[in-house]
């Protein structure tokens, strides 16, 4: 017996007095959830906003995306970067090292030039990316500790706005799922934003038409 | 039962701890510095939203349904968290959530936590109770490393350490963190933080949470957080605890549509924070293997009980009502001797502790009702803070000199005649003190009143006087 439990909720009980209300008396949900933008509107406004926190957007075309990452990772002057074990094979280009994530060592992730991974969805008003962690994601873990983030996003992934993204999550909640929505960043000192903590400092998109 | 807010309890009534810090010009120049800032980003991009009036009124109906029926969504949250391989345990008070989480952590062998900003750990006292304990716990959120390893308290709901310049923080990284050198630019001392916390982060086997929200219907957790230190706590440790009050429970998944909009442009003035994290139990080659979920009472069901105050419980923690509120920003969040201070605080604080503590926080507002407009889920914080101060006074526990002036007035009240009396004797009385048509100056207590502004004598002539004199002449 839960003693703890069952003291809480007979207060909680007790407080309420016995309730007649039926169980969700109409929460009146009045607020935007289906978009007002054409396709072409929503593919500049979620660059717009990316650009707001700080991401680094490119674009292709679908055949041009391996091209996309050997030009971004030449720039940088970066050798390789982590994958996910799901990332579709096309997406790579020849010439630079990309290592598979079986189960590598926390070390091993942190030691890293950066990730590249795909997305689930992405929200055009708010610049956001969401990861659902599935195999051409990711776990958490390699999205997380390594400095450069590499995100592949199709424009037909692109969301006006926030209801419809978690209309898309509520069908995987069971995995875990991050929404990002620039690199890392805290205001916490004078208010003066610092990008980049702990999360990776650099985002950088590819969005492919 | 034993209900703590930290040590709300013990601290010094509000205008005695205002009194000081008011005159700290420094804190003062910091904290208005850093409200002017976000309240500017805030009103920036919640006047970019044409629907944020229907997104306040859905949330608070949201949030009215929930605590309607908080006992039923608590069960539903436990038996999906259970079914996803989450194990819920209840806290009846803040010793008990602390007791829960030391046992755990012994359970698992351990001695070191790594942590994500909680003010529900704040609230129950927990590093305190994990220090007494043996266990090292690095607070992560940079704020509150600041606050942890300055040995200072948290002044604000969002930014805990905006009280703090960033030359007092660079002195304090330098002593704690054992540095030689160190700049004095934010992005030198957030880049020392980052160093200082890596290997914790990649090392230390337990993590410790809040939540923003906890989801009945599916048995989510959703941490919203800007820096990446929330989801290094809650995806890299081998085992996750995550301290929930019992008000941050809510329906659907479908209802965190609603609250991802208004939490982040509230509190930080962002479309959207950096980071939000969702999980569901546990999730084989993800993340924590082992997750416990401690649901807190600490005098919450004791709030539900007042129908005039419920909606207390609706707060999601943003922090707006600070920011705006000028009180707080004069006085910053110490004066308020609780985990959460300014206008949420002084309705949140004495309720929690039965009314029978922090009795002068009710009285810490002018009423201007900015807090009410800027409230992302509507609380009508200055209606609750005349309730309050009501009860208070029923409580008996306002000032003797106050409970006996009060009698007094409604003897006098009660009738006319008795009414008219004392206006006599007030007519004569007030002539040692009228000078050139006004009184600044009265005795004793009444001086109280006459120290900060001038006083209208009482007239010649009451208006029942008039009236009656110019009944008669009519006749």
């Amino acid at each position: 017996v839960d003693t703890a439990k069952d003291e809480m909720l007979g207060r909680i009980r007790e407080a309420l007095g016995r309730f007649a209300a039926p169980l969700r008396s109409s929460v009146p949900r009045e607020y935007r959830v289906a978009g007002v933008l054409s396709f072409s509107e929503r593919v500049e406004l979620f660059i717009e906003r990316l650009h707001d926190y700080d991401a680094i957007v490119h674009r292709a075309g679908a055949h041009e995306i391996a091209a996309a990452i050997a030009a971004t990772l030449a720039a940088r002057g970066k050798r390789g970067l982590l994958i996910p074990l799901g990332i579709r094979t096309e997406w790579l280009p020849p010439g630079f090292l990309f290592q598979r994530d079986a189960e590598l060592s926390y070390d091993e992730i942190d030691r890293s030039e950066g990730v590249l991974t795909g997305c689930a969805a992405a929200i055009a008003l708010t610049g956001t990316i969401v990861l659902r962690h599935s195999e051409s994601e990711g776990r958490r873990a390699l999205t997380l500790i390594p400095d450069y983030h590499l995100c592949v996003v199709y424009e037909q992934q692109i969301v006006e706005t926030v209801p419809q993204a978690i209309e898309q999550m509520s069908g995987y909640t069971r995995s875990p799922i991050t929404t990002v929505s620039g690199p890392s960043a805290t205001s916490d000192i004078e208010m003066t934003r610092v990008k980049g903590v702990h999360g990776p400092r650099t985002l950088e998109v590819i969005l492919v038409s | 039962m034993s209900v703590h807010v930290g040590d709300a309890a013990q601290a010094p009534d509000f205008p005695s701890a205002a009194q000081k810090l008011v005159a700290n010009t420094q804190l003062r120049h910091n904290v208005r510095h850093a409200t002017d800032v976000i309240r500017r980003k805030r009103a920036k991009v919640v006047d970019e939203m044409s629907d944020w009036e229907q997104l306040r009124e859905a949330a608070q109906r949201i949030k009215d349904d929930t605590l309607q029926h908080l006992d039923h969504y608590l069960l539903q949250f436990e038996e999906a968290c259970t079914r996803a391989g989450g194990k819920v345990h209840w806290a009846r008070d803040a010793d008990e959530a602390n007791c829960i989480v030391i046992d755990l952590i012994r359970s698992y062998h351990q001695n070191e936590v790594i942590k994500v900003k909680t003010m529900t750990s704040d609230e129950t006292g927990l590093n305190k109770a994990l220090h007494h304990a043996g266990v090292t716990s690095y607070e992560t959120d940079l704020a509150d490393l600041i606050v942890q390893l300055g040995e200072d308290k948290p002044s604000h709901i969002v930014v805990p350490a905006l009280h703090r310049n960033k030359m007092e923080i660079r002195r304090i990284f330098l002593e704690k963190m054992n540095l030689q050198e160190l700049g004095d630019r934010p992005e030198d001392l957030t880049a020392a933080a980052r160093n200082y916390l890596r290997e914790k982060f990649l090392r230390v086997k337990i993590g410790i949470s809040g939540a923003n929200f906890a989801v009945a219907e599916t048995g989510s957790v959703c941490v919203v957080e800007s820096e990446g230190n929330g989801r290094m706590c809650i995806s890299l440790p081998q085992v996750l605890i995550s301290l929930v009050g019992i008000e941050k429970i809510v329906p659907t998944f479908q209802d965190l549509e609603v609250f991802l909009q208004l939490l982040p442009r509230s509190a930080t003035g962002e479309r959207m924070n950096p980071y939000n994290s969702f999980w569901t139990g546990t999730t084989s080659g993800d993340g924590p293997q082992e997750f416990h979920v401690i649901l807190l009472d600490n005098g919450r069901a004791q709030v539900l009980a007042d129908q005039e105050s419920r909606e207390t419980l609706d707060c999601i923690r943003c922090g707006a009502c600070l920011n705006v509120c000028p009180v707080y920003r004069q006085t910053g969040g110490h004066a308020y001797g609780s985990v959460y201070g300014g206008p949420i605080g002084a309705i949140l604080t004495p309720q929690l502790q039965s009314m029978e503590h922090s009795q002068s926080l009710p009285y810490a507002s002018s009423l201007c009702g900015a807090c009410y407009e800027v409230c992302p889920v509507k609380i009508n914080i200055p209606e609750i803070l005349i309730h309050l101060r009501g009860r208070v006074v029923e409580n008996g526990d306002a000032p003797l000199t106050e409970r006996m002036a009060m009698k007094t007035a409604a003897f006098f009240l009660e009738s006319g005649n008795r009414l008219a009396t004392a206006q006599k004797l007030a007519r004569v009385g007030q002539l040692l003190f009228v000078r050139d048509g006004i009184i600044s100056r009265l005795p004793g207590l009444l001086g109280g009143w006459t120290a900060v502004r001038d006083l209208s004598p009482v007239p010649k002539q009451s208006f029942r006087e008039w009236w009656a004199a110019r009944h008669q002449e009519k006749q």
